[in-house]
């Protein structure tokens, strides 16, 4: 199983963070600065696999992110970069030419959309349309959801 | 936003004091917020808008807003992304999930899945939320409610709620069923007794047409495998299913939904592949199934692109695994040899993707190395090309697997890359790297001279990586070396003279000339160019070394030690040692000063008993210590000299080299080993192992296999400070029994256990000849079913008494990690009044005490 997924930028900044075992937010920190430390430290022709501790790290850059995950000795290194490409193919489709700055405004669209092609650390689903249309059906539902308020509300008047 | 007061006075109602009083504002939305921020030009600045907000939204959440509690959650959780602590926000996060709004509900549980892990307190406070969310009437709902807990539910909330998932994984519903199946996998990780309970809903996930069930349910699958035997024992009846359904992706045409660079829908494939390595793993039915589309995936897989290589990767992993046919696995290896090439030839352009494969190729052969050698040697020179690849994580795979592919055929070419990589590799590989060579030239060293060179080289150009159990080690080596003594002394003294900042170099130098210093002034040496070196000149570099700031406390005690020994070798200087020992008598080091103390006291008072003292060492018994931990490998010793050779023109066999190598891998389910050092003469023993195997009569001139040193014991890498033999002298009760018994000839085999592993036998053969007649040029060789591993000592001698007035015996150690059933076949050549003769038998009588 996939550990966790963490996305981020050349300057070190985290723009996502998705952990699939129970960890401290102390740890959190710790293990999100060093691993930032590793693959910031990569040249760009290096491989794309990382040794780290008991893990294997694949990570990808994608313009200005960092894509990095921690999978498991048993896990398939190769197949989990199509997995990085996968979810961003799924955010490229949603925001349209997906860029950084997209996923800073919408970060919690950008979780959305992972929790939907992702769970435990495991694939839900093979399909890029099938994600992505039932997050189209979700978001439907979240502006049905959302009532109109008039203007007085807004004020504080009614 | 105002509210507006009017004050009116007593007197008069002529017009006063209107106060304006601002109210609450709306809490700023998220994005306004995040802009915001990002214009913060300084940390301190950032801090002080986040500290603000974090009032405004604590004041809202007060006033308990449903409005916009789930704006501020949402805020929180982009501070909290920044690091600042956010959890004050639990609760809210837990009021949200319990809204009927579905935005609520969405913020809410993403809230829920960063603050809320199960280490919080209030983590449990969800589960009821979330049970009556996995029976909401909106699928997406439920969806959000197997999401949360299928990602971070306790193993408490796990029981509590193992019913409802188990219920959700019967639905005909897809889009719920694939998540129920990832959180009963979630499920059983937490909490592995609850594991039955979802056995009955497994039964019908296979027919599914949906591929997001299908590979849900494969991991779900896959997980209990992993975890129980009899789980596994009762999937495996869904191998040909399995097999079915990776059929139909490969076969099928193009699917839009599932395609990926031409491939149908990869992740499946590559989890298929992976339940089915774990299905077919140690059984051959199952395995006989799956070795056709094995094959077919092995070989029409497109490999031009990263998602194409995975499966194959995949593939390859499982047809190691399994029990596959000899073909197949030469096909596996195969495909990893092309993965390193494609990584060879792109290093030149510096393509990353092959950068990538390289990395992964090598691992995997990592793993096959230790059960088809000579499959994998023949991949030697790629390996050995990539230790000089960029890449750090390349170059590690690359030093272990040519470690682990070092045999006698090949150490010197072998050797001469490896210290190659030795001088300039990063610092972070070479004390491994020097260990490694230590090792390897310890077990397969031509020739002793070659030995002692290797070590000198590895000193001098890496002494300062060199580990300290080294030293002890080297100093028995040399020792037992006795014809090298003048040659190594003379070698070392020169390295000393040239550099004295490496201490392992410097201990060992300093050992040997206090050792063999008369050697080194006799302006003799066999093996080079003498050196002429005078006894006050020896003394000068001994001297410096105890003055020298780069010397550590143990190197001066080496030295001092060795300027005293040569008090007994020199003969003009003895006086100048006295006065250094005296000297260091008042030395600060406590550890100097001691040794000066107790040398003068030699000198003074017991000068005569000082020569004996101060002796030459003998040589050092090599009992093995405390043991090898794993059987010596063969790597394929003779295997890839049977691929170099070429067939002599009378060999009836058909010429096909393949042909002979999947006879040799899987032929009789055999694999024969060499014997180590050979007592006397050398026996041809290349083409009569193949014979062992089954009548395959390759000839021509096979290079002896093993190692020249004629050390008497194996050649195990000692670790010179533990003295525990090898194994009991008490027999640890198995019974002995009759091997063979014909024509005179009798194999008897004893038994004992390795002290160290207990997957280790160890039989004692005694060979005894009962005609009148002594039988002469005897040998011994066996062979073990693949799983095994053998190794045969040397024997006692090749001579077998004639009237049982003696026997020949030899050691046989047999690894048998999987512990199963012994089964040995053995070969036996002597020579008998006059005429050579031969037999081939089977041994299965062994006593199970031996294998279990």
């Amino acid at each position: 199983m996939m550990r966790f997924m963490l996305l981020f930028s050349r300057q070190g900044k985290l723009r996502l963070q998705k952990w699939y075992t129970p960890t401290s937010e102390r740890d959190k920190k710790k293990l999100v600065r060093e691993l930032m430390q590793m693959v910031l430290a990569r040249k760009p022709k290096m491989c794309s696999f990382l040794e780290w501790r008991d893990l294997k790290i694949v990570y990808k850059r994608y313009a200005s992110l960092y894509f990095c995950c921690a999978v498991e000795e048993q896990d398939n290194e190769l197949i989990t970069l199509e997995v990085i490409h996968r979810f961003v193919e799924l955010l490229d489709k949603y925001f349209g030419s997906v860029c950084e700055l997209d996923i800073i405004f919408n970060f919690e669209k950008a979780y959305f959309i992972l929790d939907e092609f992702l769970m435990g650390g495991e694939i839900q689903d093979t399909s890029k349309k099938s994600v992505l249309k039932a997050i189209e059906q979700a978001d439907l539902l979240q502006e049905e959801d959302e009532s109109p308020r008039s203007v007085l509300e807004e004020m504080g008047l009614a | 936003m105002v509210s507006v007061t009017y004050r009116a006075t007593r007197e008069d109602s002529s017009v006063f004091l209107v106060s304006i009083q601002p109210r609450m504002p709306a809490p700023i939305r998220l994005r306004e917020l995040i802009r915001t921020i990002r214009t913060a030009r300084t940390q301190a600045e950032e801090r002080e808008m986040i500290q603000k907000e974090c009032a405004a939204i604590r004041s809202s959440f007060r006033e308990e807003d449903n409005t916009y509690r789930c704006r501020n959650v949402a805020k929180l959780l982009y501070m909290h992304m920044l690091g600042y602590p956010a959890h004050f926000g639990q609760l809210e996060c837990l009021k949200l999930i319990a809204s009927q709004k579905f935005t609520d509900k969405r913020i809410g549980y993403l809230g829920a899945m960063l603050l809320l892990d199960e280490r919080q307190d209030v983590h449990l406070l969800m589960t009821n939320c979330i049970k009556n969310d996995l029976n909401h009437s909106t699928q997406f709902v439920q969806g959000l409610a197997l999401c949360t807990l299928g990602c971070m539910g306790s193993s408490e909330m796990c029981r509590d709620l193992a019913g409802e998932v188990e219920k959700l994984l019967k639905t005909s519903n897809s889009y719920l069923r694939k998540k129920a199946a990832l959180s009963a996998v979630h499920v059983i990780r937490k909490v592995p007794e609850l594991m039955e309970m979802f056995l009955p809903a497994t039964k019908n996930l296979l027919n599914e047409k949906n591929h997001g069930v299908l590979h849900t349910s494969v991991v779900l699958l896959t997980e209990m495998c992993e975890r129980s035997p009899d789980m596994l024992a009762h999937f495996r009846k869904l191998v040909p299913q399995l097999v079915r359904i990776l059929k139909n992706l490969i076969m099928s045409g193009y699917s839009p939904e599932h395609d990926v660079s031409g491939i149908s829908d990869p992740f499946l494939q590559v989890r298929i592949l992976r339940l089915l390595r774990i299905l077919g793993r140690n059984d051959d039915d199952s395995s006989e199934a799956m070795n056709d589309i094995l094959a077919q995936v092995a070989t029409n897989t497109e490999t031009s692109k990263n998602v194409g290589n995975a499966i194959l990767y995949e593939t390859v992993l499982t047809i190691m695994d399994i029990k596959s046919e000899s073909g197949l696995r030469v096909l596996a290896i195969n495909i990893l040899g092309r993965f390193l090439l494609n990584n060879d030839k792109n290093i030149r352009q510096v393509s990353l993707y092959t950068l990538v494969f390289g990395y992964v190729a090598l691992t995997s052969l990592l793993k096959t190395v230790q059960t088809d050698h000579n499959a994998v040697q023949r991949h030697r020179s790629t390996i050995v090309d990539c230790l000089k690849d960029l890449d750090v994580s390349i170059k590690r795979r690359a030093m272990e697997l040519s470690f682990a592919l070092v045999n006698g055929n090949n150490i010197r070419g072998m050797m001469k890359e490896l210290l190659y990589f030795l001088d300039s590799c990063d610092p972070e590989f070479k004390a491994d790297c020097a260990s490694g060579v230590f090792h390897a030239a310890e077990k397969y060293a031509p020739s002793k001279r070659w030995h002692i060179d290797t070590i000198m080289r590895v000193l001098t150009t890496a002494g300062s990586y060199v580990r300290d159990d080294a030293v002890p080690n080297l100093i028995q080596l040399i020792t037992n070396s006795v014809e090298m003594h003048g040659y190594t002394v003379q070698r070392l003294y020169k390295a000393l003279i040239d550099d004295i900042s490496q201490q392992p170099l410097i201990q060992v130098s300093s050992w040997c000339i206090g050792e063999y210093g008369d050697l080194l002034v006799s302006g003799k040496c066999e093996e080079e160019e003498p050196i002429q070196v005078t006894e006050d000149e020896v003394l000068d570099v001994l001297e410096g070394i105890l003055v020298s700031n780069l010397s550590s406390t143990v190197t001066r005690g080496y030295s001092l030690t060795a300027i005293m020994k040569l008090s007994t070798r020199f003969a003009s200087t003895v006086n100048r040692i006295k006065k250094v020992v005296l000297v260091y008598g008042s030395s600060i080091d406590v550890e100097l000063q001691q040794r000066a103390v107790e040398y003068n006291a030699l000198f003074k008072k017991y000068d005569h008993m000082r020569p004996a003292l101060l002796e030459r060492m003998p040589v050092m018994e090599k009992t093995s210590t405390n043991g090898p931990t794993e059987i010596v490998q063969t790597n394929g010793e003779t295997e890839p000299s049977i691929l170099e050779t070429k067939h002599m023109p009378n060999v009836p066999q058909p010429a096909n080299q393949a042909n002979d190598l999947l006879d040799l891998l899987g032929g009789n389910d055999v694999i024969s080993v060499i014997q180590t050092a050979p007592p006397t003469k050398l026996v041809s023993a290349g083409g009569e192992l193949l014979d062992l195997l089954g009548d395959l009569s390759l000839s021509g001139s096979v290079p002896a296999p093993g190692p020249q040193v004629s050390i008497s014991q194996p050649p195990f890498l000692l670790d010179g400070l533990a003295s525990q033999p090898l194994f009991n002298d008490v027999a640890a009760g198995i019974p002995p029994m009759i091997a063979y018994n014909k024509n005179g000839l009798k194999i008897d085999f004893t038994f004992e256990r390795s002290n160290t592993n207990p997957n280790i036998a160890v039989i004692t053969m005694h060979a005894s000849n009962s005609t009148e007649a002594e039988m002469t040029e005897f040998v011994f060789q066996a062979a073990v079913p693949k799983t095994f591993q053998l190794q045969l000592l040397s024997p006692s001698s090749n001579i077998v008494p004639a009237l049982n007035a003696g026997t020949v015996t030899q050691i046989i150690k047999v690894l048998n990690p999987q512990k199963q059933q012994l089964r040995m076949r053995v070969k036996l050549t002597y020579t008998h009044k006059g005429s050579s003769l031969q037999d081939l038998a089977e041994v299965n009588n062994f006593p199970p005490q031996s294998w279990q």
